[in-house]
């Protein structure tokens, strides 16, 4: 049960993001909620990584016969992060663009690009 | 408000501890945690920093144009593909390590077993990790400037009248959007 | 010489990145030769694409190895016999896509660097342009799960940000943020998947996963979120929501490119439905799934884009109808994948066709978004209420508009009618009531594209467009580019589909020659 318990913090992060994203109107809140989901998911990449009793994945500082957590999946995790950096950065400054011309960031009223 | 004397002389003097804090984390990146992006985006923040605490259209804008530091990003990602291309020039592989325990530039080799790390060893890790660092630290400073020339200046009459004293106390919904 | 051509797939990539990273220093400091920078960056990546292609068909498949010397295998000597290595694994379906996006990019190449001759910024908008061909280039030829990924992520970024480039006040950043959220929703749902697959297997590697694959409930969850995340970056019902929206308010030019990449994330769905599981599941109930995701989108995209007034989001719900009839078609295939006789007969030529329609509709599309952007860029306006008697001043506009709707609607002799033909046969066998669908929905297609001709080039000539004069020589050479294919693969699809389309098809029902390409002998 202990160990299972980040699963269960991932399932719950991913719900609450998901449900940020659909329900809410302001962007700036669907952005965090996207934030969010990112977040979930280098929960998740970085709790598959993990074994017991490991120690931290470096080379010149590793003792005779540990098992160390995998650390392919620590690189997946900087990517992903790295990815979330540029994206959350260029859906800000498009809010911004939105802004400026509307006045609003509510999604509901500022609409244009209908049918 | 605007920003104090305390908040703009503390931001003096930790900027280049900040920047110093950077550099170390991007240069030990094959050694420690750490590397190019994480290395950068710490100096990025210490850029961060500066625009916080001082006024960006008086000071910042004249004195660091932003051009600068899409020139800084730039110069970083020329560094970093020209590293590759030069392993498909000297060994026939791109992205291959063409210094890596050669005696050259961090070309010592890996010494086995526990052991406190040798910073000229890796080949062309180190210098990828630079060129990246170089870069990130560009790219985000860069992103920063564009965001805060976006703000709209308020003076300091228009945020205190903004706020009806009555409002305050009996916490209704009419006070500072 | 030799290095060059050992290393091409490494040069796919290469070659619009160092281009790409130098651009912003030649805008700074030598403006003049930025439109000679950004055609020979472009040239040189698509002859990359080509040579790269024409090895693979004329050699096999290629594996190529980075960070080692050449010729190293992707397993190393002391590692055990697990392939670790990062590598690009291009068989003949990859070439298949790669043929596509290279024409295809420089044909844009070349409609841009005059349609955008006034505007500011253009260093950094070429320099996104070569990043997404760099990306879409480098997602076709990865043979590793998570490079694919990351160039998934380099599409949708580049892509999100080249939507939004002309402001026209507020409506493009409104677009491309709903394609910005879409799209990372989308990939993160791969990642999800990747992590699910890499716990079990402990590879990250395309054929070491295939050749280990069996169906536990953690693999059908990863295979549902693929589909879904790969058909959500695809276009298709029900997740079209985002497609209308960025492709009516992008640069014409860029539209005729995210066309090209939102088809690389059908080829990333075709690669893990036929290579990544492979036989290790009962392909009739999914190939249905594929079937009925086709057809809804082929009638619900044709359906929304009869009433439409702009006239880009018009050609944008013919995009989400077209892609429709690829999945018709390879849907069909998968749902007679484990029976031999009906694959000979009619699923064979069910996959060939879908695989066909993809380079059809990248190149009849492309004219057609190249020709609309044309008319935009002389008149102004995006309404076909306001636009009317254009052939007599825009003659070559007229002709390329024709030639592309006569394409998608399928008539003889251009290349839509080949490939629908092959779609329509091996369908009716399959099942007759699909077929009479997809033909309904072409006639729908010619009525809707025979209204938007008539409606901008025929008539009197109006009064306020009397000035309005033929576009510059370089955006007419663009098309002319694409429309030699157009009627190229229309007059021969007998060449085309023997040396082209067939290869990619075996690639695709047959993944046991994927594996052994690399992992050398044997599953």
């Amino acid at each position: 049960m202990i160990a299972n318990l980040p699963f269960i913090a991932v399932a719950l992060l991913i719900g609450i993001a998901l449900a940020t994203i659909l329900l809410k109107k302001n962007m700036i809140k669907m952005v965090m909620g996207l934030a969010m989901l990112e977040g979930a998911v280098n929960l998740f990449l970085v709790t598959l990584g993990y074994r017991e009793n490991g120690i931290a994945p470096i080379f010149t500082n590793a003792p005779e016969g540990a098992d160390m957590v995998l650390p392919t999946v620590q690189a997946l995790t900087l990517t992903n992060i790295v990815i979330g950096v540029a994206t959350t950065a260029l859906m800000l400054v498009l809010v911004m663009v939105i802004y400026k011309k509307y006045g609003t960031v509510n999604a509901d009223k500022m609409r244009r690009l209908k049918e | 408000m605007t920003i104090g004397l305390i908040v703009k002389t503390t931001g003096r003097l930790l900027v280049p501890f900040i920047f110093i804090f950077g550099f170390y984390i991007v240069a030990h990146g094959h050694l420690t945690p750490g590397g190019g992006f994480q290395g950068g985006a710490v100096i990025a923040t210490g850029v961060a920093l500066i625009l916080v605490c001082y006024h960006y259209r008086e000071c910042m804008e004249k004195f660091i144009p932003v051009s600068s530091f899409k020139l800084v990003e730039s110069a970083g990602l020329i560094l970093f593909i020209c590293t590759a291309l030069a392993g498909l020039v000297v060994a026939s592989g791109f992205l291959f390590n063409w210094l890596n325990a050669t005696g050259g530039l961090f070309g010592n080799a890996v010494a086995y077993g526990i052991n406190p790390g040798d910073l000229y060893t890796a080949g062309i890790i180190p210098v990828l990790n630079f060129a990246i660092g170089i870069e990130v630290f560009g790219a985000l400073s860069a992103v920063l400037m564009f965001m805060f020339a976006g703000l709209k200046e308020t003076t300091s009459e228009e945020d205190d009248a903004e706020l009806p004293i009555e409002n305050i106390h009996k916490g209704k919904k009419g006070g500072r959007k | 010489m030799n290095v060059l051509l050992d290393n091409l797939p490494a040069l796919l990539i290469a070659v619009p990145l160092f281009c790409a990273f130098l651009l912003p220093i030649i805008g700074r400091f030598v403006p003049k030769i930025r439109d000679a920078w950004i055609i020979c960056a472009s040239f040189a990546a698509s002859l990359v694409a080509v040579i790269t292609a024409f090895t693979v068909y004329t050699k096999g498949t290629i594996v190529y190895v980075f960070g080692a010397a050449a010729g190293s295998p992707a397993a190393p000597i002391d590692s055990g016999g697990i392939p670790f290595r990062i590598i690009f694994t291009i068989d003949g379906f990859g070439a298949f896509m790669l043929l596509s996006a290279a024409i295809v990019s420089f044909a844009v190449v070349l409609y841009l660097v005059s349609s955008q001759k006034e505007r500011t910024g253009r260093s950094e908008f070429y320099a996104l342009y070569l990043l997404l061909t760099a990306g879409i280039f480098g997602m076709v030829s990865t043979g590793d799960m998570f490079n694919f990924f990351v160039f998934l992520e380099i599409n949708s970024l580049a892509g999100a940000a080249l939507v939004s480039y002309h402001r026209r006040g507020g409506l493009a950043a409104e677009g491309a943020l709903k394609y910005l959220i879409v799209n990372t929703v989308g990939g993160l749902m791969v990642l999800f998947s990747i992590g699910l697959l890499y716990a079990q297997y402990n590879s990250l590697n395309m054929a070491v996963i295939a050749s280990q694959i069996s169906l536990s409930t953690l693999n059908i969850i990863a295979l549902v979120l693929f589909i879904a995340a790969l058909a959500m970056k695809a276009g298709s019902v029900p997740f079209h929501f985002a497609t209308p929206d960025a492709y009516s308010v992008a640069p014409s030019g860029i539209t005729a490119v995210m066309i090209v990449a939102s088809q690389a994330g059908l080829y990333g769905l075709f690669r893990v439905l036929f290579t990544l599981y492979g036989d290790a599941f009962n392909t009739v109930t999914l190939g249905w799934v594929i079937i009925v995701l086709g057809v809804l989108s082929m009638v619900i995209g044709v359906t929304m884009a009869i009433p439409q007034k702009d006239v880009k989001r018009l050609l944008a719900y013919h995009a989400v109808s077209q892609t429709g009839y690829m999945l018709l078609g390879v849907g069909v295939a998968l749902a007679v994948l484990g029976d031999p006789v009906a694959m000979t007969s009619y699923g064979q030529t069910a996959m060939e066709g879908g695989l066909f329609h993809i380079i059809n509709h990248a190149m009849y599309k492309g004219l057609l978004f190249l020709a609309v952007g044309a008319v935009i860029y002389r008149t102004g306006v995006w309404s076909l209420n306001k636009m009317g008697g254009l052939g007599h001043n825009m003659k070559w506009t007229m002709i390329f508009f024709l030639i592309g709707a006569l394409a998608i609607a399928g008539i003889p002799p251009f290349n839509g009618f080949a490939s629908k033909l092959m779609i329509y046969e091996s369908v009716f066998a399959f099942n007759p009531a699909l077929s009479i669908i997809a033909m309904v929905v072409s006639i729908l297609t010619l009525a809707s594209f025979m209204k938007v001709f008539h409606s901008m080039f025929m008539g009197p000539q109006l009064p306020e467009y009397a000035e309005v004069k033929e576009v510059p020589k370089l955006m007419i050479a663009g098309m002319v580019i694409l429309t030699i294919f157009v009627i190229g693969f229309g007059l021969f699809p007998d060449l085309v589909v023997n040396n082209l389309v067939a290869p990619a098809a075996d690639a695709l029902i047959n993944n046991s020659a994927y594996i052994t390409a690399v992992l050398g002998g044997g599953l």
